[in-house]
C-alpha cells in the first residue's frame, strides 16, 4: 500500500515537473505582458525537436570523447539558447508589431493561437509525419527507495524543476531585472518614463520562458523518446491549466498548480481508463475558473468604471 | 415590386440550383462545394454573434458542431434505418424526409444546451479566460464523445447515407441540397432578426461596455445566455447537415482546427457584419477547394525549377499552415476584415431599394 503510494508520488512529481516547467513560461509572459502566449506549448514542442537535432549532432561528433552526462550537459544549454531564440523571434515577428500599434488584446490572442498552429503544422509539413526517436544519451539506472523504483532520469527532472524554481524566485525577487519585470506588470505606461527599457524587459521575459520550455522539451524527450509535431498541443494546454489553477502571473502558483494537476491526473488515470484524463483536467479548469477566476494565488482585480 | 426584388431573386436562384442539380447540369463535385459553402455560411454567421456582435472571444465552435452532428446522426440512424447497434427502424423509412428537419433541430437543441457550458462561466469571466473556457469545452466535448463506445468512440459513426437514400426512395430529388439551402436561409434569417431585436441591441451594448450596459438595465446574463445558446445551437444545426452530407462523422474532425476555420471566416468577413460573414464563408470555401489543386501544381512547378530536393514534396498539410497564416496577416494588417462592422448596404446604398426588412 505504502509502496504503491510512494510510486504514485514519484510519478506525479516527475509529471508535475514538466507541467511546472512549461507553466512557468506562461506565467512569466502573462505577468509582464498580460498576454496569454498560446504558442508556448508549441515552443515546448520546438524545444524537443531542437533537443533532438542538437543531441544527434553532438552524439555524431563527440561520441568517442565524452561520456553521456557530459553530452547532456552540453546539449541542455544549447537547446535552451536555440529555443529562446525561437521564442524571441515569435515576439519580434508577431507580438511586437501589434503592441506598437496598440491593437486590441483580442487580436494578440488570436495571433498567438495562430502562431501555435503554424508551428505545429509547419513542423508536420517540413519534417513529415514520421515520428522521430530520440537517441539514448545516458544509461538509465533504477534506484529503489522504500520499495518504489525511481530512475536517474526522473530524479534529474524533479531536481531540474526545483532548481529552476529557486533560480526564477531569485531572479524575480533579488535582481534588478526582476524588479523591472514586476514594475512592468504593475504599470506598463509609467515604466518607460522611469527610464526602464520596456522592450528589453519583455524580450528577457520571453528568453526566460522559452528557455525553460526548451529545457522541458529536452527532459521530456529524454524521458519519453518519441517526438511528434502535436506533442506540444495537449501538454501545453495542461500546463496552461496548471498555471491558471495556481493563479497566473505568480511563479509559486505555476509550480504548485503543475504538481497539483499532475497528482490529480495520475490519480484519475490509476482509477479510471486513461482516456478520461483529459476530460478530468479540463473539467477541473472549468470548475476552478467558475469558482475562483483568478486561481489559488491570484489577486482579485476590480474593474474601474 | 422593387421592394421584393432581392427576395424573389434569391428564391429563383435557389430554385435554379435545385433544378440544375436535379437534371445533372452541375457535376457532383461543384454541388458538394456549394453544400459546404452553405454549411460554412451557417458556421461563420453563428460564430459572428459571439465574436463579432458580443465582442467576446469564443474559439470552441467545433465542439458544438460536434454535439449537433452526433445527436442528429444518432437520432436519424436510430429512427429511420435498421442498424446493428440500435436495432430495427423505429419509424417507417418513408417518413425520413418528414422527420429529418426535426432530427436536425433536435441536434441543434442539444448543442444549444451544451452551449450553457460556456454561457454560465461567462457571467464572471471575460476576455482571455473565456477563450480558454471555450477551448476547454471543445476538448471536453470531443473527449467525452471519444469515450462513448456505443456510438463508435474514436472510430466515428456512420449510416447517415442510408437515411438520405431512404429519402431518395420517397422522391428522387437532391434532398441534401434542399435541406442545406433551407437551413442556411433559416439561420441567416434568424440571426438577422436576432441582431436587430432588443436582444441584439443588448449584445452590442455588452460589446461596447459591459458595466455601462448593466447600469443601463440591460440584463447582461440573460443576453449572454441567449447569444451563446443561439450561436451554439446554429453550430449544431450546421454540424447535423455536415454529418448527413458526409455520411460519416468522427470526433477528431471537429477539433480545434475546425474551430480555427470558423474563426478565420469570421475575421476575414469582419466582426459584427452578417453579409461579411456570408461573403467570407463563400470566399473561404472556394480558397480551400482551390488549394487542393494549387498545392500539387506548386509542387510540380518547384520540382521542375529545381528549387526543391527530389525526396521532398509539398503535401496537403501546407493547407493548415496557410489558413492560420491568413488569419495572422489579417490580424497584423487589417484586423477589421473585409467589412468590419458594416453591412453591404452601407457600402452600396442603392441596394437598400431592393429589399424590405421587416
Amino acid at each position: 500500500m505504502l509502496q504503491g503510494f510512494l510510486q504514485y508520488v514519484i510519478n506525479s512529481l516527475q509529471w508535475g515537473s514538466f507541467y511546472a516547467l512549461i507553466a512557468v513560461g506562461y506565467t512569466l509572459v502573462y505577468g509582464v505582458l498580460l498576454l496569454i502566449n498560446f504558442a508556448h506549448g508549441d515552443i515546448f514542442m520546438v524545444g524537443a525537436y531542437i533537443a533532438f537535432f542538437v543531441s544527434s549532432m553532438l552524439i555524431a561528433e563527440l561520441s568517442g570523447f565524452a561520456s553521456g552526462w557530459m553530452l547532456v550537459a552540453m546539449a541542455v544549454p544549447l537547446t535552451m539558447l536555440l529555443t529562446a531564440c525561437v521564442g524571441v523571434t515569435l515576439e519580434r515577428v508577431a507580438y511586437r508589431p501589434l503592441r506598437k500599434k496598440g491593437a486590441h488584446r483580442l487580436y494578440v490572442v488570436i495571433t498567438a493561437l495562430m502562431c501555435g498552429l503554424i508551428l505545429e503544422n509547419g513542423n508536420l509539413a517540413l519534417l513529415g509525419a514520421s515520428r522521430k526517436k530520440f537517441p539514448e544519451m545516458v544509461d538509465t539506472v533504477v534506484l529503489n527507495i522504500g520499495g518504489a523504483s525511481i530512475t536517474n532520469l526522473k530524479l534529474m527532472v524533479i531536481f531540474a524543476a526545483i532548481g529552476v524554481f529557486l533560480f526564477l524566485h531569485w531572479i524575480v525577487t533579488k535582481t534588478k531585472l526582476g524588479m523591472a519585470m514586476r514594475a512592468v506588470s504593475f504599470d506598463k505606461f509609467a515604466v518607460p518614463l522611469m527610464g526602464i527599457p520596456l522592450n528589453t524587459v519583455i524580450v528577457f521575459t520571453f528568453i526566460l520562458g522559452s528557455g525553460f520550455a526548451g529545457l522541458a522539451g529536452m527532459l521530456f524527450a529524454m524521458s519519453y523518446p518519441i517526438l511528434e509535431p502535436y506533442m506540444g498541443a495537449l501538454i501545453g494546454w495542461k500546463a496552461f491549466i496548471a498555471a491558471v489553477v495556481g493563479g497566473i502571473g505568480d511563479i509559486r502558483g505555476a509550480f504548485i498548480g503543475g504538481f497539483l494537476l499532475a497528482f490529480i491526473e495520475i490519480g484519475v488515470a490509476s482509477v479510471l481508463p486513461s482516456s478520461f484524463r483529459d476530460l478530468f483536467a479540463f473539467s477541473i479548469l472549468l470548475v476552478i475558473l467558475w469558482m475562483k477566476p483568478t486561481g489559488l494565488f491570484g489577486i482579485a482585480k476590480t474593474t474601474k468604471i | 415590386m422593387q421592394k421584393h426584388t432581392f427576395t424573389i431573386a434569391l428564391l429563383l436562384s435557389c430554385l435554379a440550383l435545385v433544378g440544375s442539380a436535379q437534371y445533372s447540369l452541375l457535376d457532383q463535385y461543384i454541388l458538394t462545394v456549394i453544400m459546404f459553402m452553405g454549411i460554412n455560411i451557417i458556421l461563420s454567421s453563428s460564430l459572428n454573434i459571439i465574436n463579432g456582435y458580443m465582442g467576446e472571444f469564443s474559439c470552441g465552435h467545433g465542439g458544438f458542431m460536434c454535439v449537433g452532428a452526433y445527436v442528429s446522426s444518432v437520432l436519424s440512424v436510430a429512427l429511420f434505418t435498421k442498424d446493428k447497434v440500435f436495432g430495427p427502424a423505429l419509424l417507417p423509412p418513408d417518413l425520413a424526409w418528414l422527420g429529418f428537419p426535426f432530427v436536425i433541430l433536435a441536434g441543434a437543441g442539444v448543442a444549444a444546451i451544451a452551449g450553457l457550458i460556456v454561457a454560465l462561466p461567462s457571467f464572471k469571466t471575460r476576455g482571455d479566460y473565456l477563450a480558454i473556457i471555450t477551448i476547454a469545452a471543445n476538448y471536453m466535448i470531443i473527449s467525452a464523445i471519444e469515450n462513448m463506445d456505443v456510438i463508435g468512440g474514436p472510430r466515428g459513426f456512420q449510416g447517415m447515407k442510408r437515411v438520405i437514400n431512404a429519402m431518395g426512395d420517397t422522391a428522387d430529388i437532391p434532398w441534401m441540397l434542399i435541406w442545406i439551402i433551407i437551413g442556411t436561409l433559416f439561420s441567416i434569417w434568424i440571426i438577422r432578426r436576432f441582431v436587430s431585436s432588443t436582444y441584439g441591441k443588448g449584445i452590442i451594448a455588452i460589446s461596447q461596455d459591459e458595466v455601462a450596459a448593466e447600469i443601463m438595465s440591460v440584463n447582461t446574463n440573460k443576453m449572454k445566455i441567449a447569444a451563446f445558446m443561439l450561436s451554439s445551437g446554429l453550430a449544431g444545426l450546421a454540424g447535423g447537415l455536415f454529418a448527413h452530407v458526409y455520411g460519416y462523422v468522427n470526433p477528431q474532425s471537429f477539433n480545434i482546427m475546425k474551430s480555427t476555420e470558423c474563426l478565420v471566416m469570421v475575421y476575414l468577413g469582419g466582426m459584427g457584419s452578417l453579409s461579411g460573414s456570408v461573403l467570407s464563408a463563400v470566399l473561404f470555401t472556394m480558397l480551400i477547394e482551390a488549394l487542393r489543386f494549387v498545392i500539387p501544381e506548386i509542387d510540380s512547378l518547384m520540382h521542375t525549377m529545381g528549387i526543391l530536393p527530389d525526396s521532398y514534396e509539398i503535401s496537403q498539410v501546407w493547407k493548415w499552415v496557410i489558413i492560420p497564416l491568413i488569419l495572422f496577416f489579417l490580424m497584423q494588417f487589417r484586423p477589421e476584415g473585409i467589412l468590419g462592422n458594416r453591412e453591404l448596404p452601407d457600402l452600396f446604398p442603392k441596394l437598400r431599394k431592393l429589399y424590405s426588412f421587416r
